[in-house]
């Protein structure tokens, strides 16, 4: 798969018209890496001149910066920062609403401004723009419900750009009862993703696994790759994997429109 | 003599408002005991918001039923507030219904019936709320932290309000002059009857001691909420105010840090540089939250002006599945320690001798703040725009930067994120290999 690097094109004397930051699960993590490889595949359906910084992106330090550790966090930013402002980047496009939340609203003021888009608005962008058109016959019919990442709603309030892709499938959209606003975190949060919860009386995966399943589901349709792990280990959890699957938006519109 | 009631009145009122405002400036000294943070900017955006949040009650309907019965408290409560005012002038000047003369009677039936109306409502809305708190099962009312006095402390207002509601009906279903005059005592004529067969003595009797329970129980009404969860009535308008206004999830950059981390990335940087000569050798700036003290003036008003309804920790992810953590004992622990600070300094002429005890371990536990997946549930559900998340994240850091206490597990997320800038043991070279993998 064609992935250009900055570093290439910087060679080539190019200047993409947006980077795609991948972030450290769309790297590293299995599942979240085809969530990375649907989003480039629509990318290129819809001949978008992208770049991403490969071995020379690193964490954004939101993880540490949950966790409290602002020390870490601010060493990372300051080490990104540089290098994004060495390739003169403008535009940033990420799966990760981590990521987005981090890069759009606490680098500013360490210096690093940019133009940040969550991929559900970027996507739904290309679509206004007429570079890119959802196919809506192959989902058709499908009952599908959107779990919201807590860092893209409630932290950013983009709750409508993944609604709209959605729709655009031609699959049935139906709410679980906590969406948008009041929408259920799916626990791995504030650095959680990397420790064990603390002692209760369920995990909060499967809290939230069951507001989905409450609106039987064939799909759970999500746009961060921690929630997906999270969604998908409740499937397991609850023996659903038969009956439903977790996927992401990048990852429906790439099968729909056959990537 | 004829004017000794007008005194007692006088008296009353002064000590009740001179007492009042020494408490509250008690609140605003300990406010100030938080750090400082700008919230003057963008004025017309929070004079907007405060309309719209503490006047306009807008996401108190969030939540229908006790949305709408709080509006009828509220707007009984600040509507009726204009017959103290009467109460007041007739108290001082020792007049009667001043306003009859003023307005006439077809106004004042009017404004009298409009208030009567309000204060049954009142009274029909406060015992449903007292039967939420007490009979049903409500869970947000049945936590761990509403034990004892904050569950004693939101009843005894729900009492003070039927009381103050029904001795105003009383009041004027025992002015005769009122009664028969049959403008304004739409609520008040189905109560008059029952005095029926009283002397016209004892009906005045009746009328001059509601009366004067009324307003002396407003007063003390007002120097109750000093030492109550309802300051809320007051501090809701600051608190909408002077709240975040950056999205949700902008978490502040601590200063501090930057400067450190400026220095450590300056290639230039001399390590074992001594200070200038001359500086001023500065004790190094605390990072994160301990105590009251380490959090912002805002944080604290915030925490004055918790009315512990519980709506956050009714949102909470950690909260549902059963953890420690409950937003709402984080505001109500910050105030507890807050106002256990203001009276270290009142009875030490001024200033805090330290008493061995912090808001950290001696109210909040770590297993508390770890517990916290920093959704913002809470800060979206709080009907007054209160922040526990932002207390929660001070005082990780605090545990995390100043103490290295961070869970285990963390920490090598934490290790891993500087050694190779992922919080997994990954490769930084394997960074790309996701493209040519399938």
């Amino acid at each position: 798969m064609n992935v250009p690097t900055m570093a290439d094109m910087m060679a080539q004397g190019k200047q993409p018209e947006v980077l795609f930051w991948v972030g450290a699960a769309g790297s590293y993590d299995d599942r979240a890496k085809k969530i990375s490889r649907a989003f480039v595949k629509i990318l290129h359906q819809a001949n978008v001149d992208f770049a991403v910084l490969g071995t020379e992106e690193s964490s954004t330090g939101d993880a540490a910066k949950r966790a409290g550790n602002e020390f870490l966090f601010q060493m990372q930013a300051m080490m990104n920062i540089e290098v994004l402002n060495g390739y003169e980047v403008k535009k940033i496009v990420t799966c990760d609403p981590h990521s987005f939340n981090t890069l759009k609203n606490e680098y500013p003021s360490l210096g690093g401004k940019y133009e940040v888009y969550h991929h559900t608005q970027f996507i739904q962008n290309l679509i206004k723009e007429g570079r890119l058109t959802i196919n809506d016959t192959t989902l058709k019919g499908k009952r599908v419900t959107f779990h919201d990442p807590c860092y893209l709603g409630r932290a950013n309030e983009v709750y409508e750009s993944p609604r709209d892709l959605i729709k655009r499938l031609g699959v049935n959209l139906t709410e679980m009862k906590r969406n948008k606003s009041t929408a259920l975190c799916c626990g791995a949060g504030g650095a959680q993703m990397f420790k064990d919860a603390e002692k209760g009386d369920k995990e909060i995966n499967i809290l939230r696994t069951e507001d989905a399943l409450e609106t039987s589901p064939q799909i759970i349709a999500t746009g961060c790759p921690y929630c997906n792990t999270m969604m998908t280990d409740g499937i397991k959890f609850k023996e659903k994997e038969a009956e439903v699957v977790v996927k992401d938006i990048a990852e429906l519109i790439a099968e729909a429109n056959n990537l | 003599m004829q004017y000794v009631p007008n005194l007692i009145f006088a008296l009353a009122l002064i000590a009740g408002i001179g007492f009042f405002v020494m408490n509250i400036r008690k609140i605003s000294r300990n406010i100030n005991l938080g750090k400082d943070v700008n919230r003057t900017d963008k004025k017309p955006e929070r004079l907007k918001n405060m309309m719209k949040i503490a006047l306009g009650q807008s996401k108190m309907v969030r939540r229908p039923l006790s949305g709408f019965l709080h509006i009828i408290v509220y707007v009984g409560f600040v509507i009726i507030n204009i017959e103290v005012l009467e109460i007041i002038i007739d108290g001082l000047l020792g007049t009667h219904r001043i306003f009859l003369d003023f307005l006439g009677l077809g106004i004042y039936g009017f404004l009298i019936g409009t208030f009567e109306i309000l204060a049954a409502l009142v009274f029909a809305a406060v015992i449903i709320f007292w039967l939420r708190r007490n009979v049903s099962n409500i869970k947000r009312f049945l936590s761990k932290e509403m034990k004892g006095w904050p569950k004693n402390d939101g009843n005894i207002i729900l009492y003070f309000e039927m009381v103050l509601m029904t001795l105003f009906l009383v009041m004027n279903a025992t002015d005769p002059a009122f009664q028969e005059a049959g403008s304004g005592n739409i609520i008040s004529q189905f109560i008059a009857p029952l005095f029926d067969g009283f002397s016209p003595e004892a009906v005045h009797t009746i009328e001059r001691t509601s009366w004067w329970i009324h307003i002396l129980g407003i007063l003390v009404f007002l120097n109750y909420l000093y030492y109550s969860k309802h300051l809320h009535i007051l501090l809701a308008f600051p608190n909408t105010y002077f709240a975040n206004l950056n999205p949700k999830g902008q978490f502040t950059n601590l200063e501090s840090v930057t400067n450190e981390v400026k220095l450590m990335m300056d290639p230039d940087a001399d390590p074992y540089a001594s200070p200038e000569e001359g500086a001023e050798e500065t004790v190094p700036e605390k990072f994160g939250a301990s105590d009251v003290a380490d959090l912002s003036w805002v944080q604290l008003l915030n925490a004055y002006t918790c009315t512990e309804c519980g709506r956050c920790t009714s949102a909470c992810p950690a909260n549902l599945t059963g953890k420690e953590l409950s937003p709402r004992k984080i505001m109500m622990d910050t105030r507890d320690r807050l106002e256990e600070v203001g009276r270290n300094i009142d009875a030490n002429k001024g200033v805090f001798v330290d008493d061995g005890k912090q808001l950290l371990n001696d109210y909040i536990t770590p297993e508390e703040l770890w517990a916290c997946t920093s959704c913002n549930a809470c800060v979206e559900e709080c009907p007054v725009n209160i922040d526990p998340l932002s207390i929660i994240m001070d005082m990780r850091r605090y545990l995390v930067m100043e103490e290295s206490a961070a869970p285990q597990e963390l920490n090598m997320m934490m290790t891993n994120i500087e050694n190779n800038g992922a919080p997994w043991q990954y490769n930084q070279q394997d960074r790309l290999n996701w493209a040519n993998e399938e």
